[in-house]
């Protein structure tokens, strides 16, 4: 979408803005000098103001359908295996997904060592879903939004691991995770981890509270963020490489030569991302079923 | 980068996909891979088993190969004494058949000389009768020199 209007600023936030579809307060003015009638109104949001304005009460209809469009596509693909399955010889995308699985498995075995027979799958999902989201990152960034630009769409970011309520979302759900085996498992004892560690007295029980929360809570924002943030300055250099092509044709080769080495480079991030928000969520879940 | 109801959607999400992987991804997967293991680890064992009892079977067959040599040689063995028994079982009867058709023959011999022998003397009477007529020109009566006759009749 680097249209010869476009300023560079003005195309970076462009590529960096989600298709969000939300409620519009009372009041508020529009792109196109209408106002917003009482009670607010459902609408997809021209641009990023409009979008900021909706607060909660919106959906990044292009991160939700990819994403959920991704995990449709890891179900359906590891369920024809599933089905397929069988002790004979593997075969094709049997062989791979058979790898995938052994792959995660024997992780899980290493780091978890309770009995639990959602952590396998949980960690399965986690892996190839986080993992296929952040493929999308290594598709030309103009590609999609430019196609579908044409077709009406006029934004769209399309990893959907660039988009802060995905990573958060999924962090989250493993947190009330965390939280529901810490009960489960410890009982009591989860509150006693909280107030009388590391210190303990009964003298030291605010502070321990405090720090064990702070610690508690840290969890599932180091688990999002970190896959958040590695993903949108991945994603923030593919388009910064992209703004390079409009700058000439010198700057042709060089910015090629960048976009190359940057995804070659990134395919290695990516799955780096994936493993660890998967061996994070592992232990996290292995922390919730130790009891001292 | 704000926060709205993208996350609950996305929570949302992921509680399906994961129920899902739970229900229909892992079990039947995981069971098929641990199957596999177990026939893999089923097909070596066998192998190993078979292998060994090959080595029996190898071991077995060297062992019955020795006995029928050795038995062989053992027949071979009294198959040349049982030879060398009749060969010379068969000297010895040839041995006594010869003596026997020699004793025979001597004894015929003898019968033979001694039948000669009794002509002769009968026929040495008669010569010597008619020798000593011819020398005396007389006849001599037999009766009268039949002792004489007869004494020099035993003497030959």
């Amino acid at each position: 979408m680097a249209g010869e209007t476009q300023t560079i600023s003005e195309y970076i936030v462009h590529h960096l803005t989600n298709l969000t579809y939300g409620k519009l307060p009372a009041g508020f003015e529009r792109e196109d000098g209408s106002i917003v009638a009482d009670g607010g109104a459902w609408v997809m949001a021209h641009g990023g103001e409009e979008a900021a304005a909706m607060g909660f009460n919106a959906i990044h209809v292009d991160s939700m359908l990819w994403s959920v469009g991704l995990g449709i596509f890891f179900c359906w693909l590891f369920r024809g295996v599933a089905k397929k399955a069988e002790a004979g010889v593997p075969s094709g995308v049997l062989n791979l997904v058979e790898m995938i699985v052994e792959f995660v498995d024997s992780t899980v075995r290493d780091t978890f060592h309770g009995h639990n027979k959602l952590v396998a799958p949980l960690a399965l999902t986690i892996f190839v879903w986080v993992f296929l989201m952040n493929l999308m990152d290594l598709i030309p960034v103009d590609l999609i939004p430019a196609l579908l630009g044409l077709a009406g769409v006029h934004f769209q970011k399309i990893v959907p691991s660039t988009d802060p309520n995905i990573t958060m979302g999924m962090a989250v759900g493993v947190f009330i995770l965390m939280l529901y085996y810490s009960i489960k498992v410890k009982g009591f004892g989860f509150v006693k981890e909280l107030t009388l560690n590391p210190f303990n007295h009964w003298v030291f029980i605010p502070v321990n509270l405090f720090m064990e929360v702070v610690g508690l809570l840290a969890k599932p924002f180091s688990l999002g963020l970190r896959l958040f943030g590695n993903m949108y300055a991945g994603e923030m250099i593919f388009i910064l490489i992209a703004a390079l092509f409009s700058a000439g044709l010198a700057w042709a080769v060089p910015a090629g030569l960048l976009q190359v080495g940057w995804a070659i480079f990134h395919i290695l991030v990516i799955t780096l991302q994936a493993f660890i928000f998967m061996v994070l969520t592992v232990v996290y879940l292995s922390m919730a079923h130790e009891d001292h | 980068m704000n926060i709205n109801l993208t996350l609950i959607g996305q929570m949302i999400a992921f509680v399906c996909f994961v129920v899902f992987c739970m229900k229909y991804v892992w079990p039947p997967i995981v069971a098929a891979m641990q199957e596999r293991a177990d026939k893999i680890a089923d097909g070596l064992a066998a192998a190993d088993r078979a292998s060994h009892d090959l080595e029996l079977a190898q071991e077995k067959a060297v062992e019955r190969l020795k006995e029928a040599k050795e038995e062989a040689a053992g027949i071979v063995d009294a198959a040349n004494k049982r030879g060398n028994q009749l060969v010379e079982e068969a000297k010895q009867a040839a041995l006594v058949e010869a003596q026997r058709v020699k004793v025979s023959a001597q004894a015929e011999i003898e019968l033979e000389a001694n039948r000669a022998r009794e002509q002769l003397r009968a026929q040495v009477a008669v010569l010597s009768l008619a020798g000593a007529e011819k020398i005396l020109g007389a006849t001599i009566d037999p009766k009268v020199h039949a002792d004489m006759v007869e004494k020099l009749a035993a003497e030959l």
